[in-house]
């Protein structure tokens, strides 16, 4: 790896080294509790029952024959939820449980939910509830939804949300015109550590606490009470050991039938699914089409773009219509381009619901437009690098939306330090089997395999959109000689909890920061998603350190008679600037008070037009990657060789954690190129098992070689930009350019097929 | 839930007789995943774990033939004297699961469940393996052919069990290719073991994960006997190995299905026989 990290002369853990986790080692040595692993007195486990069909009405329901069954504590159904009976992140549109004469709109959605003294007694008493069905006939095809002619499947409709972009000229035809229609396919999120919740009632019955592996505790617990029906302020929610998230755990899944089991039981109970139940307890990447055109002049200069974008929701909303968002703003990429078109639909369908998940919805309109620059690089006679630095997006440019790119934009640099990595040497033809196409099933020799390179460019946005203010907070203490910090954000591996130590450390000048709880018990800290922890709560942080600091300063210069206004930390000391004078941060926190709770707001958006202008994001990062593939072409089989990337992220703020992110972001984006793909076929899941979802391996996973491009970002707090989706974004279609460079075909769809490839 | 830890095989005879509907545990990494995933309930559980022979390999030069025991783990025959011997058993072996699978997983097992994508089942059926089983009524020797029935079928009567396989040592080439769309730890979409004798003059090919059983491509393999000298030192005509793949291809039968098309893998195991057959002569 080579990076521009400016480590020497810093102190260990503060912001810009390798400061180690506080979860690391325990991580490592397996004695870190996840949510799965937690465990209360007297706890009951609890289980849910789905529906088999996508898309049927529910005659009846009988749970007595799970009552029969000895260890059976509770058993509930619809009938059962006290207040709202659905729930959702921008609509409540999904039912809690699918009532009687109601439907079920997807295989997998939850029906009753049992509480047992023992898990296989839980699977016992869900064989023996019996359900009547009427099974209808799904609709799966998205394109039924906007011409109208699929059968509405819930009184909301079936559009989520239409929306377009119209902007600049829009009669003008470029004298090079390429087009294509690119498919995406149903992505899951994977992550290691399963759904897993454990309630607590109170023993008065008029409150709850609930440990639950989250993305954002605060909107679970609104969610929660609203279903409960009980004040916000009577569920205290804590973080349970997370397991990674990448927008699985954006929506409730169990957190709703676990609580609602414990208060009706009376007793703990927990839920944990398993990885199957997980396939259908989360919701996905939405599967895409999107048509694109491209106009350009004839030195290859993007005139014009004109787009169609369809995103398959399934059957309920989430966060669809952001993601919708996301993709059609995201039309243009990291180019200049002002003239465009734009059409994009989310629709309802009986598919299994889709969300949040790592990009949200720039990964689907990245696959396009950058199968589109390849394209346009030929008609127009360039390389891939050339038409890519022709027309770079730079500071200052106004997007489709009207909005002016008011980000640090290095785009062209991202795309000369990529193109500056050395490109690795030639396969050798005594390779080591095990490392060329096929793998360890020995299906090549060197002399089968042919090689391809191509690039991706991707422009991702940081933050919520629309007009939300995702703020979060931060509160910091100094006690009894101790700096605590407390927050509400969730640490689902990111290594949030290490960055805010490093925060602490860097502005309050101690080496030890200890970590409060992370629960419901101070202000919200929004989502970690949408790569905003680091900008938003990291801002948060600093500003409760820098609070808390002025308090201390004003302290110190009473106690000492040092000159306030020149004090400053250097090191872990207090440094009056003046005299010289200073004093051990150690010694100056003995015996102070201070306590400081912050918030951070990022600046303002707004909502759209009706033809798609207005400042809706926040902030964006840049990122290239140039994808060196081998390609068996008579098989169909492919190793990823390399990848190289130049990353924009504002500043460095943890070396090896900002490795970490770029390398599980590249290995994300190749699963996405070359196998990961959940099939749906007539509305239900073929594969909902590691056995038959493929991840990549080891032996699957490239060498990537990494450049840092660090231009403070003068909007964030930190000067750094959030780097958790750029990753995984163009290389997908970086890999899928290679793949069809090797192979010289059109290759519209990923994950590419091997016999997409040799057939 | 009683396990039953036999030490030797007459006691593993005895135990298994008196409990016929006992489950049998070598590895357990199928019968597990049965267990953990798909509810399987066993009554009673023998482990083969102790059963000191069924661990043990052995060679009898004057037959050319070596002995594997049902319970010896593919960890086992990666390296050493075993894949110097068979080398497609070790390439077959070698592709199966991880590390953690191979330290446990054994022949027995793969023979066991009999799965069409079980890898080391095309080496035996390619090497014309004899399966030797004891039961109640005593000892018998199964060609592979005769032991797997179907999908997931074999033909062991009750309390029958596998002692050992035993394989030819050929003087020639062989070797195991496996299609599977990540490079490792995956199961089968097509595969093939080519065994070519060159004192016989012959070849032979089976397939896996191509048909309801492993298949031998016996009409391919007479065609290919007939077109070109097999045995030491001939030279193979390129469009002969391109026939040859082309035969292999249609001799085989397999479906759609979640994990690939029927039309890819029966392209694909042509082209699996096709390279196989090219580097036996290289
Ligand atoms: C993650 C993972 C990856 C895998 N990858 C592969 C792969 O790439 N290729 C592949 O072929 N398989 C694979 N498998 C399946 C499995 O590892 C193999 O089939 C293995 O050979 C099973 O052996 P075992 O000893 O673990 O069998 P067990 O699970 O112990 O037994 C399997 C069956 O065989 C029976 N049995 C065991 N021993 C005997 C005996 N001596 N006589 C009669 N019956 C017996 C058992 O009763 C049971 O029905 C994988 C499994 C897992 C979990």
């Amino acid at each position: 790896m080579s990076s521009t990290v400016a480590s020497t002369g810093t102190r260990h853990g503060t912001l810009g080294t390798s400061a180690s986790r506080p979860d690391g080692v325990a991580k490592v040595q397996g004695g870190f509790a996840f949510s799965s692993d937690m465990w209360a007195d007297n706890m009951l486990w609890g289980a849910t029952l789905r529906s088999p069909h996508p898309y049927a009405r529910i005659t009846s329901i009988d749970v007595s024959g799970a009552y029969e069954i000895d260890g059976v504590s509770t058993v509930i159904t619809a009938a059962d939820v006290p207040g709202k009976l659905t729930y959702g992140l921008i609509m409540q549109d999904q039912p809690v449980f699918a009532a009687i004469g109601d439907t079920v709109r997807y295989s997998g959605e939850p029906v009753a939910a049992v509480a047992a003294d023992h898990p296989e007694t839980c699977q016992r008493a869900l064989a023996a509830i019996k359900v009547i069905y009427e099974v209808l006939t799904p609709v799966t095809d998205p394109e039924d939804c906007i011409s109208g002619v699929a059968e509405q499947i819930h009184p909301d409709g079936n559009i989520f949300r239409h929306q377009r972009i119209i902007s600049g000229d829009t009669s003008i035809v470029g004298a090079i015109q390429v087009e294509g229609t690119y498919e995406i396919g149903m992505q899951d999120q994977a992550f290691l550590g399963l759904e897993s919740a454990l309630a607590v009632p109170d023993s008065g019955g008029h409150g709850l606490e609930m440990y639950v592996a989250t993305q954002w505790l605060h909107e679970d617990r609104k969610q929660i009470a609203d279903c409960l029906n009980m004040p916000e302020e009577n569920i205290r929610l804590v973080l349970g050991g997370v397991g990674g998230a990448f927008g699985a755990r954006e929506d409730i899944s169990l957190q709703v039938h676990t609580a609602l089991l414990a208060m009706k039981s009376g007793r703990p109970v927990r839920i944990s699914y398993g990885r199957e139940e997980s396939f259908y307890g989360h919701v996905h990447r939405h599967p895409a089409k999107i048509w694109m055109k491209h106009h350009a002049d004839t030195n290859g200069k993007i005139v014009k773009i004109e787009a169609r974008m369809v995103f398959d929701g399934g059957a309920y909303c989430s966060t669809s219509p952001a993601v919708l968002v996301n993709g059609i703003t995201h039309t243009q990429g990291p180019y200049k381009c002002e003239n465009a078109i734009v059409d994009g639909w989310a629709v309802r369908t009986n598919n299994p619901p889709c969300g949040a998940m790592r990009g949200f919805g720039v990964v689907q309109a990245c696959f396009a437009h950058e199968s589109q620059m390849e394209k346009l690089a030929v008609a127009a006679g360039l390389s891939p690098v050339e038409i890519r630095l022709l027309n770079a997006m730079e500071t200052g440019d106004r997007m489709i939306t009207g909005q002016i790119m008011d980000s640090v934009a290095p785009v062209a640099q991202c795309i000369r330090e990529t193109d500056a990595i050395p490109l690795p040497p030639p396969m050798s033809q005594d390779a080591d089997l095990r490392t060329i196409p096929g793998g360890t099933g020995l299906t090549a020799l060197p002399s089968n395999i042919k090689r391809g390179v191509g690039w991706g460019v991707s422009i991702k946005n940081l933050m919520y959109s629309e007009g939300f203010d995702d703020y979060s907070t931060a509160r910091c203490r100094i006690s009894e000689g101790v700096v605590t910090i407390k927050f509400a954000t969730s640490e689902v591996g990111q290594g949030f909890t290490m960055l805010a130590q490093q925060i602490a450390r860097t502005v309050l000048g101690v080496d030890d920061v200890f970590l409060d709880t992370i629960d419901t018990q101070v202000g919200s800290a929004g989502s970690t998603s949408a790569s905003r922890q680091t900008w938003m709560s990291g801002g948060a942080v600093q500003a409760a350190c820098r609070a808390a600091l002025e308090q201390l300063f004003d302290h110190v210069a009473t106690k000492n008679s040092m000159n306030r206004a020149e004090l400053e930390i250097e090191g872990t000391d207090i440094v009056d600037r003046l005299t010289g004078q200073r004093v051990a941060v150690l010694a100056a926190i003995d015996g102070v008070d201070i306590d400081c709770t912050e918030e951070y707001h990022h600046p303002a958006t707004e909502d759209m037009d009706e033809n798609g202008q207005g400042n809706c994001h926040v902030a964006y990062a840049f990122v290239a990657h140039r994808a060196v593939v081998d390609v068996d072409l008579e098989l169909g089989l492919v190793k990823v060789v390399q990848i190289a990337t130049a990353q924009d992220v504002g500043r460095v703020l943890n070396p090896l954690s900002a490795m970490g992110q770029v390398e599980g972001g590249i290995a994300q984006g190749l699963g996405l190129a070359v196998m990961e793909e959940i099939i749906v076929k007539d509305g239900k899941v073929r594969n909902p098992s590691f056995t038959d979802y493929l991840l990549p391996t080891f032996l699957d996973a490239p060498t990537v070689e990494m450049v840092f491009i660090e231009e403070h970002e003068p909007k964030s707090p930190l000067g750094a930009k959030g780097i958790g989706e750029p990753p995984c974004i163009s290389v997908t279609p970086a890999i899928a350019n290679a793949i069809r460079q090797a192979v010289g075909r059109e290759l519209p769809r990923v994950p590419i097929r091997p016999y997409d490839i040799c057939l | 839930m009683p396990v039953l830890i036999p030490r030797n095989v007459d006691e593993l005879v005895e135990v298994f007789q008196e409990h016929p509907q006992a489950k049998l545990l070598a590895g357990g990494t199928d019968y597990m995943v049965e267990v953990n995933l798909h509810g399987r309930k066993p009554e009673t559980m023998i482990s083969l774990r102790q059963v000191k022979e069924l661990t043990e390999w052995s060679v009898r030069p004057s037959q050319s033939r070596i002995t594997i025991g049902a319970a010896v783990p593919y960890a086992d025959m990666e390296h050493g004297e075993i894949a110097r011997l068979v080398p497609a058993l070790a390439q077959a072996a070698r592709t199966v699961g991880s590390p953690q699978i191979r330290a446990a997983g054994t022949l027995g097992g793969n023979l066991g469940t009999c799965s069409p994508a079980g890898d080391s089942l095309p080496v035996l059926a390619a090497l014309g393996a004899m399966i030797h089983v004891i039961g109640p009524d005593g000892n018998r020797d199964i060609d592979f052919v005769d032991f797997m029935v179907g999908v997931k079928k074999n033909s062991l009567k009750p309390s029958e069990f596998v002692h050992s396989v035993s394989l030819p040592i050929i003087e020639g080439w062989q070797g195991y290719a496996k299609v599977g769309t990540r490079n490792a730890m995956v199961i089968s979409t097509a595969s093939a073991c080519l065994v070519r004798d060159i004192d016989e003059g012959i070849v032979t090919i089976a397939l896996g994960s191509v048909g309801p059983t492993i298949i031998r491509a016996r009409d391919a393999e007479a065609w290919l006997t007939k077109s070109t000298s097999l045995r030491a030192g001939a030279d193979l005509n390129p469009a002969v190995a391109q026939e040859f793949g082309r035969r292999v291809a249609l001799e085989s039968r397999p479906i759609d299905d979640h994990r690939s098309t029927a039309d890819y893998r029966r392209h694909a195991v042509g082209v699996l026989a096709q390279r196989l057959l090219t580097r036996s002569f290289s």
